[in-house]
């Protein structure tokens, strides 16, 4: 009796494992465009990492469906690679937003040797996988890993498409002293790379602007209750409250500080500027305010065009998702002037990028950062975000629609 | 003096949420031993099933509290078919099996019904309307909201309720029979599986309820809110007692006081040195002393190994 059983519960563990796998593998066949191929062809493997289970799994598919759409059109223009038809393939993996997962997914990708990585998602993710692609010698290029360490640990591999927290902080810092005009401050963090990351670098510079820290309170990327610090933080009467972290945490929040009475502003940076966001707090979003590294979507170069193509295909843009086209197509762009997919090859290019994509004209600097990052600020108003202003980047500051011609 | 107050009320709100979603590890518990992991996956899909209801009801012009009525009569349902489901699939073929069996295959449970949720209702967040009064009172400086009030009333009414079911009722008595030997129930007269079937429909039927109000509290619902919340819940069970139907609620409330109060001053208290994300170190920190001191929970009794 007791072997039977113990059989059972490996075949049910077995059934359950073979579930969990079939899930994952359904994503991908979409890649495979059908073409009858009269000439060789050249296939490439791109891995794609981004949690697609767990609380920020609406923001990870969303990254996943920027890629493949890139993936999508690059296969339908049929590039030529010394003779052979570019065929990309993408591999999308889940790493849950888990620094130990994302280490196991980057050695798959190293194992099943893709010849370059978009991802991961997170911060706390990319910078541990980071290692394992250098090591591997793989390019890199994450769509939205802002934690400026990725590209400061000296790895050639390391590139983003998307300005760093440094330059991020440093804006929503300046942003609360001097527009917002907030004279005290409470911070809050998620105790992620990302989301304590940003907190620092915007203590630094909401300093810098005269503003004092009076509380500093951290939660988690999976909490929803946060009455607890925000009653704590009502006590001392701030003018301003800043959340580093995702919109998971950041919707229950705003409506949280609603239902305690909590009169200061709300500021947060890239994680809660989504569309999500906005729809869930519902009224308690009003007049919150957030930045973007980037423009504003409509003012992108190819931004109105992009959001109609992504809409008719996935539906309304998250967050990254142009983010990770471009990730994509630097990649293309590095395999068409190296005329080759080896990792090494696509590596020595990509530092020479001059790609005008989606969301901006892709440059990086030498530590693989993107040149000349923009910010842009938002406020939320009636049920959607609203840009503001747009500091640094390729065209002057407070000209939010300017960008979109300069190059 | 207002500050504390309100943490109270905080930690009081919360720890009715764990107490109720506690009830049901507890009953199961109670019965057949059997720590049920899937129980947290259960309140998210009745709150995400009520929401299915909700949404389109929402603007009928039907009174608010109807229509979260008339949602949650459909969770119930969706949960008690669901409860009574799984018990049969998952967790009867598996009966005499060692006890790890059962145990794995219920967190095996809990994964399938999370994907699941997501195939249905999607990766994204959902917004859920307010329809039950969401009113703002003050006392002496604290706030608290209607939905507040209505959470911390049943939870303690459906546990008054759930313990005069248990020593008070036919029902009641076959459980504790059950529980006690289900060999010799059944030579009582007892129909065991049928005692364990509505225990897990019972069950189910409370998570709904718990679904219900929780996202009514926060607002929002997603497939995955039911895992944080069920280890909590677990968590809550253990601290009072699993297996004690008293026991779930004290160790709910408390266990959601000590992590307000925690969030609040252990910062100050220390200092800086630590901040509030130890709030759970703290709570569990308070969980281990009990275990130490009554390795049963607070009020669980000495269980006696089971034949």
């Amino acid at each position: 009796m007791p072997i039977n059983a113990k059989t059972l519960s490996i075949a049910v563990a077995a059934a359950l494992i073979a579930v969990g796998c079939s899930k994952k593998e359904e994503a991908a066949p979409t890649a495979a465009a059908p073409a009858p191929a009269p000439e060789p062809m050249l296939v490439v493997k791109l891995g794609h990492s981004a949690p697609l289970t767990g609380p920020q799994s609406h923001i990870g598919k969303d990254n996943e469906n920027g890629a493949r759409m890139a993936v999508d059109d690059t296969n339908a223009a049929q590039v030529k690679i010394g003779g052979q038809t570019l065929k990309l393939v993408l591999q999308g993996e889940d790493d849950q937003a888990d620094p130990k997962q994302g280490i196991l997914v980057a050695q798959k990708f190293v194992d099943g040797k893709v010849n370059a990585v978009i991802g991961h998602l997170n911060s706390g993710t990319t910078i541990p996988a980071s290692k394992v692609y250098f090591d591997a010698g793989i390019p890199q290029v994450s769509p939205s890993a802002t934690n400026p360490t990725y590209t400061h640990q000296g790895f050639k591999t390391a590139f983003r498409v998307m300005a760093n927290d440094i330059q991020q902080g440093k804006v929503l810092g300046a942003y609360a002293g001097n527009q917002l005009a907030a004279k005290t401050v409470a911070v809050i963090d998620d105790k992620t790379a990302y989301g304590e990351g940003l907190a620092t670098e915007f203590k630094k510079a909401a300093v810098a602007a005269g503003v004092k820290v009076v509380a500093e309170e951290h939660t988690d990327d999976k909490a929803v209750d946060f009455k607890a610090i925000l009653t704590k933080i009502k006590g001392k009467k701030p003018d301003l409250i800043f959340y580093g972290g995702m919109d998971p945490q950041a919707a229950p929040m705003a409506m949280q500080m609603k239902q305690l009475g909590v009169s200061s502003k709300f500021l947060m940076g890239d994680g809660g500027c989504t569309t999500e966001f906005v729809k869930n707090a519902g009224e308690a979003a009003e007049g919150a305010y957030c930045s973007l590294p980037g423009i504003p979507y409509e003012a992108m170069p190819g931004g109105p065009a992009f959001i109609e193509r992504f809409k008719a295909k996935y539906g309304d843009i998250q967050l990254y998702a142009p983010y990770a086209y471009d990730a994509v197509m630097v990649v293309v762009e590095a395999i068409k002037r190296a005329q080759s997919a080896e990792p090494a090859k696509i590596l020595a290019e990509l530092p020479n990028t001059d790609y005008q994509g989606v969301t901006t004209n892709i440059m990086f600097d030498e530590n693989g950062d993107l040149k000349d990052g923009a910010i842009s600020l938002y406020i939320a108003k009636g049920g959607k975000w609203e840009a503001l202003e747009t500091v640094g980047g390729a065209a002057p500051p407070a000209a939010p629609s300017a960008p979109a011609q300069k190059m | 003096m207002d500050i504390f107050l309100q943490q109270l009320i905080n930690g009081l709100t919360l720890g009715s949420i764990y107490a109720l979603v506690a009830l049901g590890y507890t009953m199961v518990y109670g019965i057949l031993g059997l720590i049920n992991f899937a129980h947290g996956e259960v309140v998210m899909i009745g709150a995400l099933s009520s929401l299915t209801i909700i949404r389109p009801l929402a603007d009928s012009g039907l009174p608010g509290p109807v229509v979260v009525l008339i949602g949650l009569f459909f969770a119930v349902l969706v949960c008690m078919a669901l409860g009574f489901t799984v018990e049969r699939v998952a967790y009867r073929p598996l009966r005499n099996a060692p006890r790890l069996a059962p145990l794995i295959t219920a967190i095996g449970v809990s994964i399938v019904l999370q994907q699941l949720a997501m195939l249905i209702w999607g990766r994204s967040y959902h917004s859920v309307p307010a329809l039950l009064p969401s009113g703002t009172h003050e006392v002496l400086g604290a706030t608290f909201t209607e939905v507040q009030v209505i959470i911390v009333v049943v939870a303690a009414v459906t546990m008054m309720g759930l313990v005069l079911l248990v020593n008070r009722t036919r029902l009641g008595r076959a459980m504790r029979a059950t529980a006690e030997n289900p060999a010799i129930a059944g030579l009582m007269g007892v129909d065991a599986n049928r005692i364990i079937s509505l225990t897990f429909v019972i069950g189910s039927a409370l998570a709904a309820l718990a679904g219900v109000l929780v996202s009514a509290n926060y607002g929002i619902a997603h497939y995955n809110m039911g895992f944080i919340l069920g280890l909590k819940a677990f968590t809550a069970a253990v601290l009072g007692g699993i297996g004690n139907l008293a026991g779930a609620m004290v160790g709910g409330v408390l266990l959601g006081v000590i992590e307000a109060l925690g969030a609040g001053y252990i910062g100050d208290l220390t200092g800086g040195v630590l901040g509030s994300h130890y709030q759970d170190v703290f709570a569990f920190f308070v969980l281990i002393g009990v275990l130490i001191f009554r390795p049963s929970g607070l009020m669980g009794e000495k269980v006696s190994e089971r034949a």
